[in-house]
């Protein structure tokens, strides 16, 4: 059986891993290499790394990061921040990726996803959304949550996935670094709508909000950074109590 | 032990250039038929789309080459559904080393299948030291049916061949090289075929 996936998010700059509190107070805590080779070994079923640096030499530092991580991990891994471009795919793809994750710049031109599906395949297009609820709906954010729109964010994954995103990373803005739980409702509408696997990110603090998420939420994985990193829930111990609640899940 | 893994439009070669280096073997990466026959194993890895990897396999004569290797041959995710007869992805008429028809999944579950599933009915030396019901990583749309040269099987949806054999051609749905442990366990039975 097809089991739920548990997904340590590794927020990098600088090829050091770090971890914002609502997307600010970054705090370093550790190399991205070492940590992720960690949380495999721990039970990880995959891993994603989000590169947040910010400067000319990021391409670079980048590319160094993900072939280090292609070399050493022996799991799937996802690579997204600040991915623009099909050079900057293909290149990242060259160096041993298994997805990439394209946020801002899909909304800013939506045929990237279409461009990118169509050259690498929709298995490796991940689409991240940074979604905010105000005014009685879900709306799309851009810039890691700085940057409000008035994209419905159901509208925007329907018409992602119809140009070939092969995968949706949600990141309820709401709910991130909250440690109050996963966006329950939302994960499950998004669940719902498309027919490829979602991520839920943003949230989780307790074992519980695990299940709930997977349960109620009906995603396929769920995405947590400071809880791991923190050692605040140990994955083995997670998965554990998972298959203990009937989740399915590889132990 | 000289390991050759076939260049072509659809390989993610990287990741498994890694995964043997992991375990200490270097592979070459080519299209040189010359040097693809001289190996003493082949791999055959892929992802990508099934119509326009065949047109570049024919167009450079690969196809003729592959199906008439005789050393042990690995292939890997769409090099399984390339190696079976035919695809529903393209259409197109596959290398015909397995007999098997490669279908696209009924939109019943979410497709692409995503994730880590089980692996069972276990009949190969591929699979000396990997238990039955370990887990596996998959990322696939279309799956190959079952049939007499299926030597593992999983369910997603239906129960499809999870691996097929047949003389030294094999083949496996789901990418050894990102399975963990499990997966480098079979690398290794492949190498020492």
């Amino acid at each position: 059986m097809l089991t739920k996936r548990i997904i340590p998010c590794l927020d990098v700059k600088d090829g050091q891993t770090v971890k914002g509190i609502n997307f600010l107070n970054i705090q370093s805590v550790g190399d991205a290499v070492e940590l992720g080779s960690l949380y495999a070994k721990m039970g990880a079923d995959e891993l994603v790394f989000l590169d947040i640096t910010a400067t000319n030499e990021k391409r670079k530092t980048l590319s160094e990061l993900v072939t280090r991580i292609a070399k050493h991990i022996n799991i799937p891994f996802t690579v997204g921040g600040g991915i623009s471009s099909v050079e900057d795919v293909s290149v990242l793809l060259a160096c041993g990726a298994d997805k990439i994750s394209v946020n801002t710049a899909a909304v800013k031109n939506p045929l990237l996803i279409k461009e990118l599906a169509g050259q690498f395949g929709s298995q490796c297009v991940v689409l991240a959304v940074d979604t905010k609820f105000e005014n009685n709906d879900w709306f799309v954010y851009l810039n890691g949550g700085r940057v409000p729109t008035e994209i419905r964010t159901k509208d925007w994954v329907k018409q992602a996935v119809a140009l070939g995103a092969g995968e949706i990373l949600l990141t309820s803005m709401n709910h991130d670094g909250t440690k109050d739980g996963f966006a329950l409702d939302i994960t499950r509408d998004i669940s719902a709508s498309v027919n490829v696997p979602v991520i839920a990110s943003g949230g989780a603090g307790k074992m519980e909000h695990f299940t709930d998420v997977f349960t109620q939420g009906k995603a396929d994985a769920a995405l947590a950074a400071s809880i791991f990193h923190y050692k605040e829930i140990e994955i083995a111990d997670l998965k554990a109590f998972l298959k203990n609640g009937g989740v399915a899940v590889r132990v | 032990m000289k390991l050759v893994i076939i260049k072509y439009n659809a390989g993610n070669t990287q990741s498994v250039i890694y995964a043997l280096e992991r375990l200490g073997y270097t592979a070459e990466v080519s299209d040189d038929p010359a040097v693809i026959r001289a190996a003493d194993k082949v791999i055959f890895p892929g992802v990508g789309e099934a119509g326009s990897a065949m047109r570049y396999l024919c167009e450079r004569g690969l196809d003729k080459v592959i199906v008439a290797l005789t050393q042990p041959v690995l292939g890997i995710c769409l090099g399984l559904q390339l190696m079976c007869a035919y695809t529903e992805e393209g259409p197109v008429a596959c290398l015909g080393i397995f007999p098997q028809q490669v279908k696209l999944f009924p939109p019943v579950e979410k497709v692409p299948q995503i994730g880590w599933n089980t692996i069972f009915d276990l009949k190969s030396p591929l699979f000396k030291n990997v238990n039955d019901s370990s887990y596996v990583y998959y990322v696939h749309s279309f799956y190959a049916e079952l049939g007499e040269n299926t030597i593992a099987t999983t369910n997603y949806i239906t129960n499809y061949s999870a691996a097929l054999c047949k003389n030294n051609f094999y083949a496996m749905q789901f990418h050894p090289e990102k399975s963990g442990d499990v997966g480098e366990q079979m690398l290794k039975n492949f190498i020492a075929l």
